[in-house]
């Protein structure tokens, strides 16, 4: 009976204790496990006291669970010194009895062996600080210096297995930090002994930028996160940068936003850009991507909506001065509230503390776009594939919080322009290439549409100019040479102009001379006309004479018939056959 | 020192010498190790330092706070009071060669002869 009623209790989830650090807790599906030892291993430096400092002061502050931090290393002193630049106020915690700071000192020289020994005391003092505050959590920094300070280390190791397996009876939820060993996780093999739970912090220093990174080794009985997690340690402690939620579900809406450019909002379908896209603006240098951004910007913070520039070239005021040369005045948005500029140099951090700084700032500021300029500048950072993981978790970062994303790609011209030094072009649902074309001993800005997700766009290439009234796109000639722009574009405007000019005189010549020539023409009819009336005329007196001269002959005929009494009919007959031959 | 704690107490008082010792022994309850250490510290005062030594027992379970005002953490300690500096001796004080070097006690023997 009584069996099985424990096989019930195991069979129920493994019971968790939050953490309350920042991202750890969805890590490792809500904390460390309850009432065992989690081992907390890494290098010097690498954030071990910290880390198990943060869990006891959450506890304590958050979940009302008293902790005792037992120091082998620091004096109370020292470490309330050193956490209160994190805003952890050990000396208060200790005095509502919420926190107990004890210092176990070892010094080798003033211990002699003499024999046979166990580390009572370690568990008597051990117990009296748990309880005299009732608590439920316990540190352990670093046990492993009593294998410098203490002889025989194995007895050591027994008294250790037997100090964890204590601490597990008393249903403490306990961390042991442990410095990290050449091929194991500890000098000295503690992840022997706890095995519950084994969290690595790392401080790797890659090209002189450090990033810690945090990974859960091992967690028996329950699912983590396997990955390594980047860390910070800031003003408000430890953060871990949840990425555990990464998926393609992020929410879809077909809102569209204005991209500030009106002509650009045509390209596009009329519409601009879908909120809650990645647009990727590439070109290679003085194409004007940053101008294109600061006017889609202006345009966010027209609409009352929230934006964040995170520069990585350009101070904000130099941005300020600089797009007010081309008529975009960002100067009041930041003091209306609606537009943040985060300017950092890329190389003041890693790759991983630059996410998570722009993570923390986008969750304060809860704007409705973003803006990276540029984000090739993150790349002398890491690898190519470190800057993919991280711009991907970005992006889907910002996805899942519908904000519209603008990157901007510097690309060197002596590459394919269509080539993102980060391959983040796949990335993206929007892609802007901004070009150089040098003709005619100039260069110009031409602007075209790569491809954007789930629209019309207009596949014409546009120059794009950057005027003292905003950016303009224009339409390009394209002729046998190609396309042409600047100057080129406006000589041929102006050939053009000529060109139809002077067709039009010679039109007008050419009419003219029609014209005179029908006039002509129709002179020449009006006279052939009355020449042919004449002759009408003439026809008519002469046909009439000859009948006069028929009839006078007919009646002269007639009288001589008379007068010869002849036949009438003969008469006539005889005239009308004289007649036929003499017409 | 009036305030001995602890269960079993062990007070030898020397009056006479010029130099005392206070040795201060450590222990959890009555452990095989504890019995076995106050034997053997015993032993080796009662041959080196006859006379001039004085014992306390502390007994942590009965007087846990101690065990941080004092830093032990192993059991048993021994712990020289005086003279000073303070020693600490761990274990069951079965080296007694150990014990001698620890508590920089001149064997009684090297000295007669």
């Amino acid at each position: 009976m009584a069996r099985r009623e424990k096989k019930a209790t195991l069979l129920k989830a493994l019971d968790k204790c939050p953490t309350g650090i920042k991202g750890l807790d969805e890590i490792c599906g809500g904390g460390l496990p309850r009432g065992r030892p989690t081992l907390v291993c890494g290098a010097a430096g690498c954030g071990k006291t910290l880390f198990a400092m943060e869990f006891l002061v959450r506890g304590a502050t958050q979940y009302n669970e008293p902790g005792v931090f037992m120091s082998f290393e620091e004096t109370a002193e020292e470490l309330t010194k050193n956490v209160a630049s994190l805003g952890f106020d050990l000396d208060r915690l200790s005095d509502s009895k919420e926190l107990l700071l004890d210092n176990v000192a070892v010094e080798r020289s003033e211990i002699e062996e003499t024999g046979e020994y166990d580390l009572e005391g370690l568990f008597i003092r051990l117990e009296l600080a748990i309880n005299s505050i009732g608590a439920k959590r316990v540190v352990l920094d670093t046990v492993e210096s009593l294998f410098s300070g203490l002889p025989n280390p194995l007895i050591l190791r027994a008294e250790l297995r037997r100090l964890f397996r204590w601490l597990k009876s008393k249903g403490m939820t306990a961390i042991i930090t442990g410095e990290k060993g050449d091929n194991t996780f500890t000098r000295h093999g503690l992840e022997e002994y706890v095995s519950d739970c084994v969290i690595f912090l790392d401080h790797r220093v890659t090209e002189q930028l450090s990033t810690r990174r945090l990974r859960i080794a091992k967690y028996r009985g329950s699912t983590h996160g396997t990955n390594e997690y980047p860390f910070l340690i800031e003003e408000k402690g430890i953060s871990v940068l949840p990425i555990t939620s990464i998926g393609l579900d992020h929410p879809v809406v077909t809102e569209r936003i204005s991209t500030g450019i009106p002509r650009l909002d045509t390209m596009m379908g009329g519409k601009g850009f879908f909120r809650g896209s990645s647009i990727l603006l590439s070109g290679t240098a003085g194409t004007g991507k940053t101008s294109l951004a600061a006017s889609f910007v202006d345009a966010v913070c027209r609409r009352g909506e929230r934006c964040i520039f995170f520069s990585f070239e350009e101070a904000a005021a130099q941005i300020i001065r600089n797009m007010r040369s081309i008529g975009i005045d960002l100067e009041p948005w930041p003091k209306k509230g609606l537009l943040k500029f985060h300017t950092h140099r890329p190389s003041v951090y890693g790759l991983e503390t630059h996410l998570l700084t722009m993570h923390k700032v986008i969750d304060e500021f809860k704007p409705a776009a973003v803006v990276v300029d540029p984000v090739t500048n993150l790349i002398s950072l890491g690898s190519s594939l470190n800057v993919k993981a991280m711009l991907t978790r970005l992006i889907d970062f910002l996805k899942m919080n519908q904000i519209t994303s603008i990157f901007t790609n510097l690309t060197s011209g002596a590459r394919a322009l269509e080539a993102t030094d980060v391959a983040i072009s796949s990335l993206a649902d929007t892609w802007l290439l901004l070009r150089d074309i040098e003709a005619g001993g100039e260069r110009n800005r031409g602007l075209y549409i790569l491809k954007s997700r789930g629209m019309a766009t207009s596949n014409q290439i546009r120059e794009f100019l950057l005027t003292d009234r905003g950016i303009e796109l224009l339409d390009v000639f394209v002729g046998p040479s190609g396309v042409l722009t600047g100057t080129a574009r406006l000589a041929h405007e102006l050939e053009e102009k000529g060109a139809e000019t002077a067709r039009q005189e010679e039109m007008e010549l050419k009419k003219h001379g029609l014209e005179s020539r029908q006039k002509a023409l129709e002179a020449q009819v009006a006279a052939l006309q009355s020449e042919l009336e004449a002759g009408k005329g003439d026809l008519k007196r002469i046909m009439n004479q000859e009948k006069e001269r028929q009839r006078r002959l007919d009646q002269e005929r007639k009288q001589v018939g008379r007068m010869r009494k002849a036949d009438h009919s003969t008469v006539q007959e005889g005239a009308r056959r004289k007649s036929g031959k003499e017409v | 020192m009036g305030n001995t704690p602890g269960g079993r107490k062990k007070l030898e008082m020397p009056e006479t010498s010029e130099e005392v010792w206070i040795l201060r022994l450590y222990v959890a309850g009555q452990t095989a190790k504890s019995i076995a250490a106050f034997a053997n510290l015993k032993k080796i005062c009662e041959e080196h330092l006859a006379g001039k030594y004085r014992i306390e027992i502390v007994d942590l379970l009965k007087n846990p706070k101690l065990a941080k005002g004092d830093q032990i953490l192993a059991i048993p300690t021994l712990v020289r009071q005086l003279p000073p500096p303070v020693k600490k001796l761990i274990g069951d004080l079965a080296n007694t060669e150990r014990v001698l070097v620890g508590l920089d006690i001149q064997p009684a023997a090297k000295i007669v002869k």
